[in-house]
């Protein structure tokens, strides 16, 4: 049985009276690709964030490797485990793209210069932005700038990563550079978890496919099952907008 | 002992001649208490500032936040007896207040610095703080989600843009400060205002001699600001990059050589 890397039991999150999340039941193992999809609103980002305690959730065990990571009194040490990548980039302004690579290795990795810029310079190489590492983020262009953002994920050599709708602010050009990065991930087995609007991204690159409605896992499955043969009324009529995927 | 000359010029040069190197030293202390002032100013009020940023979480044990709050509370009465108040007002009742209450007999230069930070802490504090939430929330959630904890996110991310974005404001108080130690006269500072006051009254020459002074200060203030601004373009970092790459005949071309990689 392959290892259980996330699990979420009766997860609950509200905003206020507005419950944003109602009693989500989920799991990841080992080398899953999982997609999260849904109309905007339905709970998907609240999700992810919830996964690495950027949301404190409201009830419910999120279970890393059979720990709960909602008692671990070091949150810090576990995000570092867990990658994120996010929507608007977050990528430090005050800091080179190399720089953005290693301040998590030598900070919080604790490791030494020499070996930290050797490692940066691996994974951005991995995303292609070799040649940029002296550029500042506000040089870059979005695309690039979401790869370095993905680079400085993948050096922090994280278990699992984390996807917030990594392509939505990004014209369809950008969209496919990034798709193909994260696509060559999926191929080498990384454990990933990706929110995202992009369809046929979903179905090619995932083994597990969540459908999210008004805060709820309305279906989940293989991505044919879901893409396919989507057995729930608010599936398919989600999914006929996207009919020429 | 030469005579007083007749013409405005004249007497200028004469004070200057005779004085000059009193207002020197009067306008050299002017700009220590001043710049010491605004740096121990800006210590005091990166810490205020950065202590009121600090978020406190329900998630926090209960000491954690009782401590925090008791520390906030200490540190808004702080800020708000110091910017409502006149700075001469504080020197009277801290150095004479200090004599009589406590027996404290501070010493002159003591006071004088101790006065000018503590004002200009209190002024920076609302600024940094304000600085600290100019800085985007997503480069905090950037910071944490790679691992780093609170102080680290603070120390490595948002103090380095916030200090590039309250630049102009640290300007602004040194230069506020340059000219407010003037109000240090009152306790007995012997800076530029205190100087300018005993050569008017020597001679009689009032409108002379403070034009020396205004010219003096005008000096020490254009100086400086012009001084804060090429910091400030330092700070911003290069406007330009130069592509890395392994080919070596496009060295030539500018481009940067980066550093052998190895399989890791």
């Amino acid at each position: 049985m392959q290892e259980k890397m996330i699990e979420i039991k009766h997860l609950r999150k509200s905003y206020g009276n507005n419950e944003v999340l109602k009693d989500i039941n989920f799991s990841v193992k080992k080398g899953d690709v999982t997609c999260i999809i849904g109309s905007s609103g339905s709970g998907k980002s609240t999700l992810l964030r919830c996964i690495n305690l950027l949301e404190t959730p409201f009830e419910g065990e999120i279970l890393y490797k059979n720990q709960n990571v909602l008692e671990m009194k070091n949150i810090s040490s576990y995000r570092a485990k867990v990658g994120m990548v996010f929507q608007n980039f977050n990528l430090f302004e005050n800091m080179n793209v190399l720089k953005n690579c290693t301040i998590g290795l030598t900070k919080v990795l604790k490791e030494d210069k020499e070996q930290a810029k050797k490692e940066s310079l691996y994974y951005l190489e991995k995303v292609g932005m070799l040649p940029y590492i002296n550029a500042r983020p506000r040089q870059l262009s979005g695309g690039q700038k979401q790869r370095v953002a993905i680079a400085r994920a993948l050096a922090m050599k994280p278990d699992v990563l984390l996807f917030d709708e990594p392509t939505s602010a990004l014209d369809p050009q950008m969209v496919g550079e990034v798709l193909n990065v994260i696509k060559n991930l999926a191929k080498e087995g990384f454990t990933m978890i990706i929110v995202t609007h992009e369809m046929a991204f979903a179905r090619d690159v995932s083994n597990h496919v969540v459908y999210m409605n008004n805060g709820i896992i309305c279906e989940e499955g293989t991505p044919d099952e879901i893409f396919k043969n989507p057995k729930k009324e608010e599936t398919k009529n989600f999914l006929e907008r996207f009919i020429n995927i | 002992m030469k005579a007083l000359p007749d013409d405005f010029l004249g007497r200028i040069a004469f004070i200057i001649e005779k004085y000059g190197e009193n207002l020197l030293k009067g306008a050299g202390t002017t700009l220590i208490i001043a710049l010491v002032g605004t740096i121990i100013g800006c210590l005091i009020g990166f810490v205020v500032g950065v202590i009121q940023a600090t978020p406190i979480n329900k998630s926090d044990n209960i000491f954690k936040r009782i401590f925090l709050r008791i520390i906030n509370i200490i540190l808004t009465v702080y800020v708000e007896v110091f910017r409502g108040t006149p700075m001469m007002v504080q020197a009277m009742f801290i150095f004479y207040g200090s004599a009589i209450l406590f027996n404290i007999h501070m010493d002159m230069w003591v006071a004088a610095y101790f006065i000018v930070s503590i004002n200009t802490g209190a002024y920076m504090a609302e600024t940094v703080r304000g600085g600290i939430l100019s800085i985007s929330e997503g480069q905090t959630e950037g910071a944490k989600a790679i691992g780093m904890t609170h102080v680290q996110t603070m120390v490595y991310v948002i103090i380095p843009q916030a200090i590039r974005n309250i630049m102009p404001q640290i300007g602004n108080n040194l230069i506020i400060n340059i000219k407010d130690t003037c109000v240090l006269s009152c306790i007995g500072v012997v800076e530029l205002f205190f100087v300018s006051k005993t050569v008017s009254g020597a001679y009689y020459t009032v409108f002379e001699t403070y034009t020396i002074t205004m010219v003096m200060y005008l000096c020490m203030t254009v100086f400086f600001s012009k001084l804060l601004r090429i910091i400030e373009s330092k700070l911003n970092g290069p406007k330009d990059y130069s592509l890395s790459t392994t080919d070596t005949l496009a060295y030539t071309s500018g481009m940067l050589k980066y550093p052998k990689k190895e399989v890791v």
